[in-house]
């Protein structure tokens, strides 16, 4: 029975190092320097966070994009997304033409009071009218008012920052943000 | 008086002579002030630790209570203090309700024979004149000194393994268990190496080591700290040993929180919480003076200008946050022991290690005490250390050999 190869002694014993490493962090957190440092804790009602460009703060609408075609409705997991829509006549593309069926929106909104920010409407719509926004000052002291319409999520959607592109080697595809 | 209390306060100069209305003033007042210091520190502590954990973890920590959050304590100390004590069903209520004061008292009673301060620079012998009285700055010199400080944190044990058979609950239970035989073993490496000390110093008592070890040491230069004059690795041995007996990190088994939910303490709440929690911050303290005591000279420092006894005090403290820096610092890096490597560690490192040091300093002060010929005595020494380190290596060989039989055997 051969005993499990050990692997090779470091050059500074790891104790040594981690001590090293914590006196380090506690340096730069006590002494912020040009190049950062200081605590990651924001006093926050009195200096704002601010989140990471992907954070999940608020869903936006792009209403131009959306056909009404329901898949987020159907796919979300709360069932907090309503859509109400009607169908309309559009003229012809060219002359001659048969008029073409549009769907109006007429409302769009999201309870956020079920909402559990899954992502999967932003995930699932294929007109890329549903964009994450890193906002997440929208608390109400009534639950009621949770519930976004289509006019508070289109204002939410001016706060979409531009897409950053994942890291290097990401296979998930690009998002562009309509402006 | 009777020969026992005569041989117990045989140090202080302040209860040699007569007792009147000044020295039992002086003692009322040295009680006071040991025990509010030793409060106030804990308290201090307690918010050390925690706000230099949160600096090497890039957080900012306690801030509300207080500047600095400095209040925490107090604040977390009045909520304890309200909230309701808890009885479990199956405990044992009398021991239950004995168990945190077993802890507690022995913390308090530990920080008894400190030297806090006293006029040690340029050949003092430590005295201080309070209201025409001469006295030290320490609450009670016994002669027997450090080994009180065995016996203490040996009571302590009892603290932590009755709370945790008496909860009548399992994670309590595996807690105390794993909390006595790690005391256990690390309290022999702990005394051997405090015996090395009294091995340079010539004594047992406190406040006789600072003295022994406030004159100029080497060369005039370096001080006559116990910390060179046993040469280091006792200091080392009795850090290890001193953490592993205050169950902090990265010796905390006992509380290990992935394994145990909260170790020893699981059932009790309340004041009876808060009383195991100060015990331990409180034993931190002591433990950290008891270091400076014995390794490094004390409140024994050079005072420049100005009463040498306000000086020894700073010393004292500059020195005691040094230790108190370093229990918190191995906090926030080190990652616990498993407990074979635990006892691996204290059974067969520590304890041969802090035996075989005492042993060749006692050869060492030997030889210069009786003239003996210097080169044959390291020859000899030498020869039966490899002997004994063959012997050693070799039962550990044996050992681990016949377990992996056993295993083989077994499956």
């Amino acid at each position: 029975m051969m005993p499990p190869r050990r692997p090779p002694k470091p050059k500074v014993p790891g104790l040594i190092k981690g001590l090293g490493v914590t006196f380090g962090e506690m340096v730069k957190t006590l002494k912020p320097d040009s190049r950062g440092g200081g605590p990651v804790t924001v006093f926050y009602p009195h200096e704002k966070e601010e989140p990471a460009p992907r954070a999940r703060g608020v869903i936006s609408l792009h209403e131009e994009n959306c056909t009404a075609c329901m898949l987020c409705a159907r796919e979300c997991p709360d069932w907090c997304i309503f859509i109400e829509a009607h169908k309309y006549l559009a003229p012809p593309r060219r002359e001659g033409g048969k008029p073409r069926q549009k769907n109006a929106l007429d409302r769009f909104d999201i309870d956020f009071g079920l909402c559990m920010y899954c992502g999967i409407c932003v995930e699932v719509c294929p007109f890329e009218a549903l964009f994450w926004s890193p906002e997440f000052e929208y608390g109400e002291p009534k639950i009621a008012d949770l519930l976004h319409d289509k006019t508070k999520l289109g204002m939410w959607f001016e706060t979409v920052p531009e897409f950053e592109p994942y890291e290097a080697g990401s296979e998930v595809k690009v998002k562009k943000v309509p402006r | 008086m009777s020969a026992a209390t005569a041989v117990v306060i045989a140090g202080d100069p302040l209860l040699s002579g007569e007792v009147d209305l000044a020295t039992i003033g002086i003692v009322l007042l040295k009680v006071l002030v040991t025990f509010v210091l030793l409060l106030v520190a804990t308290m201090l502590m307690v918010w050390f630790e925690r706000k230099l954990v949160s600096d090497m973890q890039n957080r900012i920590g306690p801030n509300r209570a207080g500047p600095f959050g400095i209040l925490q304590t107090l604040a977390d100390g009045i909520k304890l203090f309200f909230k309701e004590n808890l009885m479990p069903e199956r405990a044992e209520r009398r021991v239950y309700a004995l168990a945190p004061f077993l802890s507690f008292v022995p913390a308090f009673l530990l920080f008894a024979i400190i030297p806090i301060g006293g006029n040690f620079a340029d050949g003092g012998d430590g005295t201080v004149t309070i209201f025409g009285k001469e006295t030290y700055l320490q609450l009670a010199d016994p002669p027997i000194g450090i080994l009180f400080v065995l016996a203490m944190s040996s009571i302590a044990v009892y603290g932590v393994m009755l709370a945790g058979w008496s909860s009548g609950s399992k994670y309590p239970l595996l807690g105390s268990v794993r909390a006595s035989a790690q005391m256990v073993s690390y309290e022999a490496a702990m005394g051997l190496s405090a015996m090395a000390v009294v091995l340079v110093t010539g004594t047992l008592s406190t406040h006789n080591m600072v003295v022994e070890q406030a004159g100029p040491g080497l060369w005039g230069i370096l001080p006559n700290w116990a910390i060179l004059t046993t040469l280091a690795v006792p200091f080392v041995i009795f850090v290890i040993a001193g953490t592993a007996e205050l169950n902090r990190p990265p010796f905390d088994l006992v509380e290990a929180e992935q394994e145990l939910v909260a170790g020893f303490n699981t059932e009790y709440s309340s004041i009876r919480f808060a009383l195991f929690f100060l015990a331990e911050f409180m034993n931190t303290v002591t433990m950290s003076a008891i270091f400076v005591t014995l390794f490094l000279g004390g409140p024994a420092g050079p005072a420049p200008w100005g009463p040498a006894w306000v000086w020894s005090i700073g010393w004292f403290f500059v020195k005691l946050v040094c230790f108190l820096f370093m229990f918190v610092w191995f906090r926030a890096t080190l990652p616990r022991l498993r407990y074979d490597q635990l006892m691996h560690l204290g059974w067969k490192v520590l304890i041969p290690a802090s035996l075989g040091w005492l042993l060749m300093l006692g050869a060492i002060r030997l030889t210069l005490d009786n003239d003996w010929n210097p080169a044959l005595v390291g020859t000899i020494g030498l020869v039966l250390f490899l002997v004994f380190w063959a012997l050693l290596r070799g039962a550990n060989a044996s050992a681990a050999a016949r377990r992996e039989l056993d295993e083989e055997l077994t499956v």
